[in-house]
Parts: structure tokens; C-alpha cells; sequence
């Protein structure tokens, strides 16, 4: 308790390219900066092969993946052969870590809308691209957001440890602070991490809240008697 | 009108589920599609959207193949109403019923108050609109989807057992629902159940499948129970079809008498002595507004004070010229009397149907029936 009250309370810790600030940003930055892409590709793909049907192999081979690459070993193994001098070598394993949470999410939410939904809405008259849009992607948001939100988690652990090879970010009082035995930079990072992650979490609650609609949610927004 | 010639769907592992179908679908009217499970029904209605196609022959739709027609287009025009209902979960109920409107390009506005007429139009309260499906029970569910189907108000009805998830009463009110939604909509619906009670309560024309996909019969409802075209349609039917067919005969020759029918005012003195002069043990007893009080046997009763004095017995009613000869029949058997109130539009009675007369009508109507085709019918027959 006392080396949280000393970390935070170091003015030190709060100005400078090493203050809570630029930390806090960084890893926020990076964070984003490993999601959005791998959001990029795989929720467009997760949503075809959904629709689709075909194409269903990649899916599972990048599920399996997920489960037995060495994510650390893949980010060491990057920054060995490409150096440290960019931030691109840290960045790629973390998008590959972010992608299969979020396809096979995407997939199976897609995968899983009701058949005779599906039905209907061809029935009414949609078109492919209609159906899609209109019927599974607002039913299958629950799951596509669920697979964002593993994502990150999943990039928020690990680029805390990505500190360790180049980035900056909240991992740096961890690494830096064990270095140099820095107790209270050691356990003040890590509730930085804790609360970032939380904060990460809250956000993406208030996504469901927003984004999904009370019909799939089963949260009645109306009132039943007005 | 739609217009099956020769279609046949052949599904990839081999199963013929339609079998070189000749049908038509005469315009404005509900023709019933029914048979056994597997017989071919649904694949038959989803050939006339194009959720299937034909494997050979064609579906003509006032005299165009549908085949020319690019889906989506071809369903816009065809409302369509599944047993799940298949409402869009994440859509309020108002803007599930506007969803074709919304796709054939209407101002929103539009859309939405079209949907709303409808709502009240499928018997639904304008509060549902707000509500999201899961907020309903599945009866209201099943009308959101027929609202839905008749949205952007196209000529063509398909359902496929629509009414089957519900319980039978709610099966029951909503059957009344779309026949009184017909009487003012005259929309051709080709309706799919397994449910022979329903084909024949919602038919103008019933189409009887079996197995394999071949058409066994296709005919009026009364037809269809007077002469079955061969043993598998009389199984299909099932035991009472003889008394069903009473539902539609109608009540117009039966004899009424108006001599039975006694105001509650007479005295007892006198009642006796009515019963005597018309012959009968019974007599019907109404009020001064002429609605029916129930029966009275004169001769069971005290020789003194009113009829009001006395408890009259159990009585049935029909509605004269609008209601069958089966409703008369069960009116009869509901009366200790044996003979059934024949009332007026607005409930007032005008007669009575006797034991004699009912017996008349029912040998009618008998004498009436076409011979039962009771030589078997070959398989190959089409139709
Ligand atoms: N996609 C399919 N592939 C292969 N066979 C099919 C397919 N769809 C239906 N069938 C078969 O075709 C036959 C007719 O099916 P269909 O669904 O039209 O029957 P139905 O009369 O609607 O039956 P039910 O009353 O059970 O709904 C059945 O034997 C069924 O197993
Ligand atoms: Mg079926």
C-alpha cells in the first residue's frame, strides 16, 4: 500500500516522456493500433465466410492457431530478426494474437442466427448483401463484439509484456521497475495495467449498450405501460 | 392465378419431393395444400417464390414463368408468412411489418403508417408497434407476420403452416382472423398445413398431397368430404368426414314452424292446451323481445301463473340462412327437445327445426352426395 501511495504520488511519475501520461497513451496507442487492423480483417472475413459457408477451414485453422502459437516467442523471435528500431515488429504478432477471437466470434455469430430468420429474410425479398447487413450482422452483434472484446484483452496482456522488447506503454514501470528492484514502480504499473484493462472492459459494455438492439439484447428500452 | 405445369423438384440426394404437379391457384381465393409430413407441400409453395426451383416443368404467375423473374423482385410482390414467424428480433414490431415497404424504396413515413393500419388490421393494439418481437406471446407473433406479409399489399399470399406453433385455441381465433381478412382482402393465398380440420375451414379450394409428391385430389372442401377420390384421401379425411360435410349444407331447406314458439307472458292455463292443438310435447318459450328463453314441457307443468313462473330447459340456436346444417343439428342436440331455435340475424327467433324437419334436410343432403369413388384408384393417376 505504502509503494502505491509513494509510485503515485512522485511527481516524477507524472510529467516527462516516462510520466503516467505518455505511458498511459502509448499503451492505449498501441492497443488500438494492434486491434484496428486485425479488426480490419477479420471481422470482413469472419462476416463472408459466415454468409457464405465457404471458407469455413480458414476459421477453424486460425482458432487452432491461436491456441498453440507462442505469442511471446513469435514477438521475441520478430524483433530479433527486424530489430527494435520500429514499432512494426511488435505490432505484427499482436495483430495476429487479435485476429482469431475476433473471426471465429464473427463467424459463429453468423453461423448461428436462427435458420428460419435467414429464411424469412430472403423470403421478404432481401438481397445476399441485404440479408447480411440488415438481419444477421445486427442479430450475430452480441458475439462480433464479445470476439472484440477477447481481442482486447488478449492484446492489452500481452503489450505489457511487449514492453519488454521495444514499445513504451504501462509495461515499462513493470520491466523497468523489476530491473531495478523499484517495488513501488513494479506494483504501481501493475495497477495501471489492472485499471486499464478495466477501463477497456467498461468501454466495451457501454458498446453492447449502445450498439446492440434491445430486441436482441432483451433489454426493453420502452417502457410496457406509458 | 398461379398455374403448376408439370413440376417436379428433384433434391440433390435423389428425394422427389414434388412429382409432375398440375395446379391451379385460381385467383383471390385460398387454396389449402395438405397431406402427410414429407409430401411436398412446402417445397411446392417455396417454388412459387423461388426460395426453391423447379427441377423440370414451370410455375406460371398470371401467365409468367416465375423462372424470368429475378428473386428478390419476384418476392416483393409475394407476401409470405412461415410457422416460426421469423420475425427480425432487433426490429420493433412496427418496423418488422414495414420491412418490404422499406425495401421497395417508401418514404418512411409511408411505411410506418401503413404498418400501423395493419397492426389494428391483424387485430393487434397500436401499443405493440414500440415492442420488439421477443415481447410477444407467439400468437401475436404469428399476426405481426401476417401483417407483415400483407405490407406493401401484394396480390399473392403464401403461408406455410402459419397457425401450427399455437395453441388451438389461439390456432382457432386466428384462422377466424384471416378469413374475415380475406372477405374484405381477396388475396390469392395458397395456404400449407397438415391439418385437414383447417384446410377445411379456411379452403375454397383443397389440393390433398400424399407421400412422393403426387396430387391425390383437388376439390371444394364439400366435395372433397362428400366423394373422396380414393382411399388414401378418405383415410386422410378421417371417421366423420359424413358429419362434416353437414358444414356445408346449407340451413335454407330446412321447415321451420313458428306455431311452437309461445311468449313468456301466456298463462299456464293455457299453454297445455297450445302444446295439444300444434301436436307437440315441446314448446319454445321467448321473451317479449322475441329472444329465445329455452324449452317448456306443457305437460309437466302447473296449471297455474305465467311462464315466467317456470324455469324453461336448455336450448341451441342457428342463424337461418347463414348458419350450416350441421350447426342446426348441433343445436338440436343441445335441447332436450331434440329440435333446434332457428333465430334471425339479429337473434330473434323465427321458428323452430322439429325432429321431422331436421330428418327431412339430413336425407336431402344424403341423396344429395355424389357416389363415393370406392373402386381404388391407381397410383399413376394424375390427380
Ligand atoms: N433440401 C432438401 N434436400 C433433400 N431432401 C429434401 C430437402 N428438403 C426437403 N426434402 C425432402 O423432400 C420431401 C418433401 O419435403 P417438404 O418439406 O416439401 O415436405 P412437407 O410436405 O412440407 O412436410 P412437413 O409437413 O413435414 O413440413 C421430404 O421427403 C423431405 O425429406
Ligand atoms: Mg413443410
Amino acid at each position: 500500500m505504502n509503494w502505491l501511495i509513494e509510485f503515485f504520488s512522485d511527481p516524477a511519475n507524472w510529467s516527462g516522456s516516462s510520466g503516467i501520461p505518455v505511458r498511459l497513451l502509448e499503451h492505449l496507442e498501441f492497443t488500438l493500433a494492434a486491434l484496428l487492423p486485425a479488426a480490419l480483417i477479420a471481422i470482413p472475413l469472419g462476416l463472408l465466410i459466415g454468409h457464405t459457408g465457404r471458407g469455413a477451414l480458414i476459421v477453424v485453422v486460425s482458432a487452432n492457431l491461436a491456441r498453440a502459437l507462442p505469442t511471446l516467442g513469435l514477438l521475441v523471435l520478430i524483433v530479433l530478426l527486424l530489430g527494435t528500431a520500429t514499432v512494426l515488429p511488435v505490432l505484427i504478432p499482436l495483430v495476429v494474437l487479435a485476429i482469431p477471437p475476433i473471426l471465429v466470434n464473427t463467424y459463429e455469430g453468423i453461423r448461428g442466427v436462427d435458420h428460419d430468420l435467414r429464411d424469412a429474410a430472403y423470403g421478404m425479398g432481401l438481397r445476399g448483401p441485404q440479408v447480411l447487413v440488415r438481419v444477421l450482422v445486427p442479430v450475430a452483434l452480441p458475439l462480433i463484439l464479445l470476439g472484440l472484446r477477447l481481442a482486447a484483452i488478449q492484446v492489452v496482456a500481452t503489450a505489457t509484456v511487449a514492453s519488454y522488447v521495444s514499445l513504451g506503454g504501462l509495461g515499462r514501470y513493470i520491466i523497468d521497475g523489476l530491473a531495478t528492484k523499484d517495488y513501488p514502480s513494479v506494483v504501481g504499473g501493475s495497477v495501471l495495467v489492472g485499471g486499464f484493462a478495466l477501463a477497456m472492459q467498461g468501454l466495451f459494455a457501454l458498446a453492447d449498450r449502445l450498439l446492440v438492439s434491445p430486441g436482441v439484447s432483451r433489454r426493453v428500452r420502452t417502457a410496457k405501460i406509458r | 392465378m398461379i398455374r403448376f405445369d408439370g413440376v417436379t423438384k428433384r433434391y440433390a440426394d435423389g428425394t422427389v419431393a414434388v412429382d409432375h404437379l398440375d395446379l391451379e391457384v385460381p385467383t383471390g381465393e385460398i387454396t389449402v395444400l395438405v397431406g402427410p409430413s414429407g409430401c411436398g407441400k412446402t417445397t411446392s409453395l417455396r417454388m412459387i417464390n423461388r426460395m426453391i426451383d423447379p427441377s423440370e416443368g414451370r410455375i406460371m404467375l398470371d401467365d409468367v414463368d416465375v423462372r424470368t423473374i429475378d428473386p428478390p423482385t419476384l418476392r416483393r410482390g409475394i407476401g409470405y408468412v412461415i410457422q416460426q414467424a421469423g420475425l427480425f428480433p432487433h426490429r420493433t414490431i412496427l418496423d418488422n411489418i414495414a420491412t418490404v415497404p422499406y425495401l421497395l424504396g417508401w418514404d418512411r413515413k409511408r411505411a410506418r403508417s401503413t404498418a400501423l393500419e395493419l397492426l389494428e388490421r391483424v387485430g393487434l393494439a397500436p401499443e405493440m408497434a414500440r415492442r420488439y418481437p421477443f415481447q410477444l406471446s407467439g400468437g401475436q407473433q404469428q399476426r405481426v407476420g401476417v401483417a407483415r406479409a400483407l405490407a406493401a399489399d401484394p396480390p399473392v399470399l403464401l403461408m406455410d403452416e402459419p397457425f401450427s406453433a399455437v395453441d388451438p385455441v389461439v390456432r382457432a381465433s386466428l384462422q377466424d382472423e384471416l378469413i374475415r381478412l380475406q372477405a374484405e382482402l381477396h388475396k390469392t393465398i395458397v395456404f400449407v398445413t397438415h391439418d385437414i380440420d383447417e384446410a377445411i375451414k379456411l379452403g375454397d379450394r383443397v389440393a390433398v398431397l400424399r407421400v412422393g409428391g403426387k396430387l391425390a385430389q383437388v376439390a371444394d372442401p364439400a366435395t372433397l368430404l362428400a366423394a373422396p377420390a380414393d382411399g388414401f384421401v378418405r383415410e386422410f379425411l378421417g371417421r366423420d368426414r359424413g358429419i362434416r360435410r353437414l358444414s356445408f349444407v346449407a340451413d335454407t331447406g330446412l321447415r321451420l314452424r313458428s306455431d311452437l314458439v309461445v311468449p313468456v307472458t301466456s298463462d299456464l292455463s293455457r299453454v297445455a292446451g297450445v302444446a295439444a292443438d300444434v301436436e307437440s310435447p315441446w314448446l319454445a318459450v321467448v321473451d317479449e323481445d322475441n329472444r329465445p328463453l329455452g324449452w317448456v314441457a306443457p305437460a309437466d307443468l302447473p296449471r297455474a301463473g305465467t311462464l315466467r313462473d317456470v324455469r324453461p330447459l336448455p336450448y341451441g340456436t342457428f342463424v337461418r340462412g347463414k348458419d350450416s346444417l350441421r350447426t342446426a343439428l348441433d343445436a338440436a342436440l343441445l335441447s332436450p327437445s331434440g329440435c333446434a331455435i332457428a333465430v334471425n340475424g339479429d337473434g330473434r327467433v323465427i321458428g323452430v327445426a322439429t325432429r321431422e324437419s331436421l330428418d327431412e334436410a339430413l336425407a336431402l343432403a344424403a341423396s344429395e352426395a355424389p357416389e363415393p369413388h370406392d373402386a381404388p384408384v391407381r397410383e399413376d393417376a394424375d390427380g
